[in-house]
């Protein structure tokens, strides 16, 4: 099976038809080691400063269990909205023409460029209680800011574009002819989007999933603030880690932050092999 | 199934892609609709597809409006030019796409689905592929899938966009011959299109030569090749050699030199046309002569460019005669059409 892009392989004897493979190739290993490789093998050497059963003191912790388990659960949650609304929404804008869609679909990069601290508070004071649109939840008794149910808003708030701008550029490409083609043999409108459309998108919908994923376990900025942060209610592990910072708890900050990393780590090789695996169904020319 | 196309017009903005068509195809036909790239030939394909909407006009299937249906609905089998099969579906499930989309009380059960890919499969000789993705199989082949794919609900009408287009010649002179025995074999209507009159006239009953939007002769193979209706038509089907003449009372004129042939109902500034091998050297005069410019031989033949007068200028024609009748470079040849067509500008 043929892969999308085309491979160079140097370092052979034999003369390379593209120049410049050792130049580019120890800059980027450079650029990635300083950039991402260091920091990270900091942060592990950092707990080894703890001893193992220390480590894991640390992390079974009540607290940190619940951190993580609210930043992850949540953070899962809202990239499956995502995921759902974010389709719906990439189907409209790129199949329908209405009044505004330009400007509709330069909204979907706000979250992208807003500095977290202003969507922050931004969505705090929307949805306090004297809020827009708190008020009218309260009378509904949903209470959004300072839950649970606001760091879940946040983490859609800040996702939406990673789905939106993945898979819009695929629907964009897809032939219109493969729709008639379904169309032609007899299939609905449902029918064609679900047994046609749909596949096609998959490996873009699972990468617009995976980075709204890891930006919402990861978020803090936007989150903090219409969070509350009780301990073990509505405190993520992002900001716990900051707390223990600020305790000039360095072990334990970095102990949580390697489980977070771990755990990340984990979750985009699942969603990589995911991936490969759907693409491997969908070959590329 | 008979199909009626009354006054159909389509327009892209101003732009008219198809203008006043009227075509009636017969059942169980093979008709190819023959024109240049752009002459509406895919429009036309679609509008009785279901696809496109025509701006004006009537489409109708066995006296029936088709208009009214949209493209399920039609029960024609439509094989697109780059072939849109579902990339993310193996050879059989797309051939089985078709099936498995129809309404539950219709439906087939597994079983008889299976049997009805693998039958279908079988027609088109490629059930060893079932299990294959489309990306990996050859241009024929992917054509042949389309082809079943297409088949596999019964179609009452088969349409082919440029079923040999992508295809390089030796393939494309196989699945030419296929395409006929397969019409011969399932018998349904069916319609392709093409820009190579070769692909055309081997095989299709019909033909219909489109350009700009507007059909310039409908006839069968033999007759489009051999009595064309207008100049494009004569142009574009076999090799033609062009000379613009002037027709006076009947008389024909190349520059100052008349001719000694016939010009039945034209009248004015034309252009005479002749097929390559129509045009004979040193037989007998009748007024045309050019001089000898360039001769090469190959085979049977030998081909020769020839500058004629024409007015104030000089044309350069080519042309086919036999080896045994030699030419030599500078000499200046009578020239005889066998038969000829003259056509006003
Ligand atoms: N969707 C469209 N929008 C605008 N112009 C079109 C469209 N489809 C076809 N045309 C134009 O209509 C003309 C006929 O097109 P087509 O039927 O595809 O020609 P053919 O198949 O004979 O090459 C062309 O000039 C083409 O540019
Ligand atoms: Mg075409």
């Amino acid at each position: 099976m043929v892969r999308g892009s085309s491979v160079v392989t140097g370092g052979s004897g034999r003369r390379n038809t593209l120049p410049g493979f050792g130049l580019t190739m120890g800059l980027t290993l450079t650029w990635l080691s300083v950039i991402i490789l260091i920091p990270l093998a900091g942060l592990f050497l950092k707990t080894f400063e703890l001893s193992f059963a220390e480590f894991a003191n640390i992390v079974t912790s009540r607290r940190t269990l619940n951190a993580l388990k609210i930043s992850f659960g949540l953070a899962f949650a809202a990239a499956l909205v995502n995921l759902v609304m974010g389709s719906i929404v990439v189907w409209a804008l790129v199949r329908y023409r209405f009044p505004g869609r330009r400007i509709f679909d330069a909204i979907v990069d706000i979250p992208f460029a807003l500095p977290t601290a202003v969507a922050g508070i931004a969505l705090t004071s929307l949805f306090a209680q004297k809020g827009w649109l708190g008020a009218p939840l309260a009378e509904l008794g949903i209470k959004v800011a300072f839950t649970p149910l606001g760091i879940f808003i946040a983490m859609i708030f800040i996702g939406i574009p990673f789905v939106v701008r993945t898979v819009q550029p695929v629907l964009i490409d897809l032939d219109p002819e493969i729709e008639e083609a379904a169309a032609s043999l007899g299939a609905n409108r449902w029918q064609t989007i679900w047994r046609v459309i749909l596949p096609s998108l998959i490996p873009a919908l699972l990468t617009g999933f995976a980075l709204a994923f890891a930006r919402a376990v990861g978020e803090y900025g936007s989150v903090i603030f219409i969070a509350g942060n009780l301990p073990n209610v509505s405190e993520i592990a992002p900001l716990l880690i900051v707390i223990r910072l600020s305790e000039f708890r360095y072990a334990d900050a970095t102990a949580i932050a390697v489980v977070m990393l771990v755990a990340a780590f984990l979750i985009i090789l699942v969603v990589n092999r995911l991936q490969h695996w759907a693409q491997m169904r969908i070959p590329v020319h | 199934m008979t199909i009626e196309l009354t006054n159909i017009t389509k327009r892209f903005g101003a732009f008219a892609a198809l203008d006043g068509v009227d075509l009636r195809i017969a059942d169980g036909e093979l008709l190819a609709l023959l024109g240049p790239s752009g002459s509406g030939k895919t429009t036309l394909l679609r509008i009785i597809a279901g696809l496109d909407w025509p701006d004006g006009g009537d489409v109708s299937f066995d006296g029936e409006n088709a208009l009214a249906r949209g493209a399920g609905e039609r029960q024609v089998g439509f094989v697109f030019q780059h072939y849109a099969l579902f990339r993310h579906m193996t050879v059989f499930e797309n051939v089985a796409f078709g099936l498995r989309v129809k309404p539950r009380a219709i439906r087939k059960d597994e079983a008889g689905i299976r049997a009805r890919v693998k039958e279908l499969l079988d027609l088109v000789q490629l059930d060893w592929l079932a299990d294959r993705y489309p990306t990996q199989l050859s241009g024929g082949q992917r054509q042949r899938i389309a082809l079943a794919r297409a088949l596999a609900t019964e179609p009452r009408i088969l349409l082919l966009d440029e079923p040999f287009g992508a295809l390089d010649a030796k393939v494309r002179k196989e699945l030419r011959r296929w395409l006929r025995s397969l019409h011969e074999e399932i018998n349904v209507t069916s319609v392709f299109v093409t820009h190579d009159q070769e692909d055309a006239l081997e095989v299709a009953n019909r033909v219909v030569v489109m350009d700009k939007g507007k059909i310039e002769q409908i006839g069968t193979p033999g007759e489009v090749y051999d009595y064309p209706a207008t100049a494009f038509v004569h142009g574009f089907i076999g090799e033609s050699v062009v000379l613009p003449v002037n027709v006076t009372e009947g008389r024909v004129w190349i520059g100052n030199q008349p001719l000694n042939i016939a010009a039945p109902n034209v009248g004015g500034p034309s252009k005479l046309y002749v097929r390559r091998h129509d045009m004979q050297v040193g037989s007998e005069s009748i007024g045309l002569r050019g001089a000898v410019r360039h001769v090469r031989s190959f085979g049977a033949i030998q081909r020769a460019d020839i500058a004629v007068c024409a007015g104030g200028n000089e044309t350069v024609i080519e042309i086919d005669t036999p080896r045994d009748h030699a030419l030599r470079t500078g000499e200046t040849v009578e020239l005889h059409p066998r038969r000829y067509r003259i056509f006003a500008d």
